[in-house]
């Protein structure tokens, strides 16, 4: 089969044997849940509990009135022993929930029958999603009852399931789909019951071999085949980025400044569409996912299916500890993660995985002078001048960064990974982006 | 509770592992057929100007560093290609201070100057050479060595010489010239090394050697248009220019059609250098021309954003 792609990009070690054949362990925490009121784009979460309060698992704890947010429900059942802000990573602190578990795991809404989402109203469907809390589950956590309301839903022609999983070393997605692949494809099912025109798409890379069959042998067996069609990827990062598999398998841009939605498409995660299934099915919110542990410093790798609000540390634990010591603890890939300062920091909504790198796996380098070599320009997915970018992102040229699309980057982090004097373009990029965002909402 | 605190930095966390300094490896690699090729045809001689030249540029940069208090950089390599680059393009007779003069001036007045790798304008070898031209005119023509001629085949070729060597040994490099550019065929074998290590891409080296044989071809004035056309681009040091000069990095462009016009350019200057100006020279300005447009090349060939409507 002719495997799909998107240009430039580039081929890292994916070091997926790590977890890749192992099985998912289920994991409780030990102590404590702790429940960050931030884990998706929008507004912050006010918590609607107070210490001392007796909660239960699946309950609402917090929760946000502005338009784009996505409450939070409990995990465990405990008691609030806390409220209070914990520090993040880049030096953020974020307020948080910490619930001291009673290990009884006592169910505030018991009752899980399986329901008919075809009786119900489009209205309806999407705000169970939107009370169920589901946010994108990849990593970018923008809430789904958003992204699965456009106005022109009708005009929504196609929906892309993306199993893709460029990111090196994390294979959540791969065991979710090993492991719950009729669950995924029912969760397609029920999004393409909201937009009446759309046909659905499994995108996956072709290094994901039994995904693949696991997928294609769901969509046969609940008789899908007339409308979800799986798409063969080539392995290559970054993949798994919405705009590039729009590209890689319809053949359309999505134009600056647009969304998916105005060009016909909407993206979710293979995880999204699981927890959408297991919200509009059963009604159980988003409260556990699968989260891969590993990276050179971890003694035994693997992925563990994990209640949310679980502090790294537990996971850490449960893989053995540390065998070496770690530099950089990565919430995420080695492509676009996010460091955090300590293990303290809890598992949320769009954790994927904890990379724990040595100092052999995650070096550091100093910056030497741009030689002008072109490489980055070759990798960038967004055929960006990532060179430029970094100097006028330096300089705070905003207007010539913003004159050569800099604002259209995608923080990839190709060109960066190529660049043969270890500039932090991304860096540079990301700074100057948040000062135009800054200077916007000056200007209102 | 566990205190431990760890790094925080911007992502990606990983690298390719390719570096500055392994790919002036690479480089030095792909020029080393072209090396052995001078040796066989001019002796030791050629090994001595390179050594001169090399050792020249590197301490150049060491002193300048060291005099500045900046960051000692010799490790990266550079300027040993620029050494090596500079030596190939001297004639084999110079005298010995030739590449020691030269080798200062590439990397002091072209290179540092500026600020350093990166930031020069101008292609440092062809610049120095250029310089010693204008200022030992006489040293830097004269084409005997120990009384034979080594006169390169294109000055033979447009004088209807009947010494002019065959087609045949001018691919192979029994031949005279300027140290590097005797063997076309030691210099495409780097060239092609190059391509497969990923150093140099073939946009400028095929549209710079492509222009200049399809003008040759088209404007030929003795003998058949393809044979003459194969000497053009055997000879003269255009392999040399195209695939290693042309090519580099800081005094190139960094888009792809700024590479395509930059090889093009390029080969119409060579040609008409070569045919207008009756000069064996061509390649060597016609590059250090086109550096002085690679900043407005690259302003006028920024690559369509993805996603972009124009
Ligand atoms: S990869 Fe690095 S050195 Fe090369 S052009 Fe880009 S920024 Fe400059
Ligand atoms: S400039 Fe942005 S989009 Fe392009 S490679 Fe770099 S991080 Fe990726």
């Amino acid at each position: 089969m002719n495997t799909l792609t998107f240009k430039n990009g580039v081929h890292p070690p994916y070091n997926k044997e790590l977890t890749e054949n192992k099985p998912v362990t289920k994991l409780l925490p030990k102590e404590k849940a702790v429940f960050l009121m931030q884990q998706h784009t929008g507004a912050i979460c006010q918590p609607i509990v107070k210490k001392g309060d007796r909660v239960l698992v699946g309950q609402v704890i917090a929760d946000a009135v502005a338009s784009m947010s996505a409450p939070i429900h409990s995990s465990i059942s405990g008691e609030v022993v806390d409220i209070r802000e914990i520090p993040y990573a880049e030096g953020a602190h974020i307020p948080a929930i910490i619930i001291k578990n009673d290990h009884q795991y006592e169910e505030y809404n018991p009752i899980h029958n399986l329901l008919d989402y075809k009786e119900l109203s489009r209205e309806h469907i999407i705000d169970i999603i939107h009370k169920a809390g589901i946010v994108g589950m990849g990593g970018a956590a923008f809430p789904t009852y958003i992204k699965l309301n456009p106005s022109n839903y009708k005009k929504i022609d196609s929906i892309i399931l993306n199993g893709c999983e460029c990111e090196p070393y994390i294979t959540c997605d791969y065991k979710l789909m090993l492991n719950e692949p009729i669950k995924i494809v029912k969760g397609l099912n029920i999004i393409l019951h909201l937009f009446p025109n759309a046909k659905g798409y499994i995108g996956i890379e072709d290094n994901k071999k039994e995904a693949i069959s696991a997928i294609e042998k769901a969509i046969n067996d609940i008789g899908a085949s007339d409308k979800i069609e799986i798409k063969i990827l080539e392995t290559k990062y970054p993949q798994g980025s919405e705009k590039q598999l729009i590209y890689a398998i319809l053949g359309r841009e999505v134009p600056i400044g647009k969304l998916p939605a105005d060009i016909g498409c909407i993206v979710q995660n293979v995880a999204t569409s699981y927890a959408i299934y297991e919200a509009v099915a059963y009604r159980t919110p988003l409260i556990s996912r699968i989260v891969t542990v590993t990276g050179d410093a971890i003694a035994n790798p693997q992925d563990f299916w994990v209640k949310l609000g679980t502090p790294f540390q537990d996971l850490i634990d449960a893989a053995g500890g540390f065998i070496k010591k770690p530099v950089k603890i990565i919430s995420g890939g080695p492509m676009m993660g996010i460091t955090m300062p300590n293990t303290n920091i809890p598992i949320t909504k769009a954790t994927t995985a904890i990379l724990c790198l040595t100092e052999d796996a995650a070096p550091i380098f100093e910056e030497e002078n741009c030689i002008r070599c072109g490489r980055c320009v070759r990798v960038c997915p967004m055929n960006l001048l990532p060179l430029y970018l970094d100097k006028f992102g330096r300089r705070n040229d905003i207007e010539r960064f913003e004159k050569i699309n800099g604002t259209s980057c995608i923080e990839c982090g190709c060109c960066a990974y190529v660049c043969p004097s270890y500039i932090r373009i991304v860096n540079s990029i990301r700074k100057a982006k948040r000062n135009i965002t800054a200077n916007n909402n000056i200007k209102g | 509770m566990n205190s431990n605190t760890y790094l925080e930095s911007s992502s990606p966390h990983i690298h390719q592992g390719i570096s500055t300094k392994s790919i002036m490896r690479d480089v030095i690699i792909a020029l080393l057929p072209a090396l052995v090729a001078s040796i066989i045809v001019f002796k030791i001689r050629a090994l001595i100007i390179v050594v001169l030249s090399v050792v020249s540029c590197v301490l150049g940069e060491l002193l300048w560093q060291k005099t500045f208090k900046q960051k000692v950089t010799i490790d990266d390599l550079s300027a040993v290609v620029t050494g090596i680059l500079l030596a190939f393009s001297l004639p084999p007779s110079v005298p010995y201070y030739i590449p020691v003069i030269g080798g200062i001036f590439a990397i002091i007045i072209v290179k540092q100057i500026f600020g350093g790798i990166g930031k020069n304008f101008l292609n440092p070898a062809l610049a120095s050479r250029a310089f010693l031209m204008a200022t030992w005119p006489a040293v830097m023509t004269k084409w005997t060595l120990d009384g034979i001629s080594t006169a390169t085949p294109l000055e033979l070729l447009n004088n209807a010489s009947p010494n002019l060597p065959s087609l045949w040994e001018v691919f192979i490099g029994y031949t005279g010239g300027s140290i590097g550019e005797t063997s076309a065929l030691a210099l495409i074998i780097g060239g092609i090394y190059l391509l497969y290590r990923n150093v140099i891409t073939w946009e400028i080296p095929v549209s710079y050697i492509g222009s200049v044989f399809l003008l040759s071809f088209l404007f030929c004035n003795t003998g058949t248009p393809f044979i003459f056309a194969l000497y053009e681009i055997f000879a003269g040091g255009l392999l040399l220019g195209a695939i290693y000069m042309a090519t580099d990095y800081t005094t190139s462009p960094v888009t792809k059609k700024g590479k395509f016009i930059m090889g093009i350019g390029c080969g119409v200057l060579t040609f008409l250098f070569r045919t207008i100006g009756q000069t064996a020279e061509g390649v060597c300005y016609s590059i250090l021309i086109m550096n002085l447009f690679v900043p407005m090349i690259e302003r006028h060939t920024i690559p369509r954003t993805f996603g972009e409507v124009k």
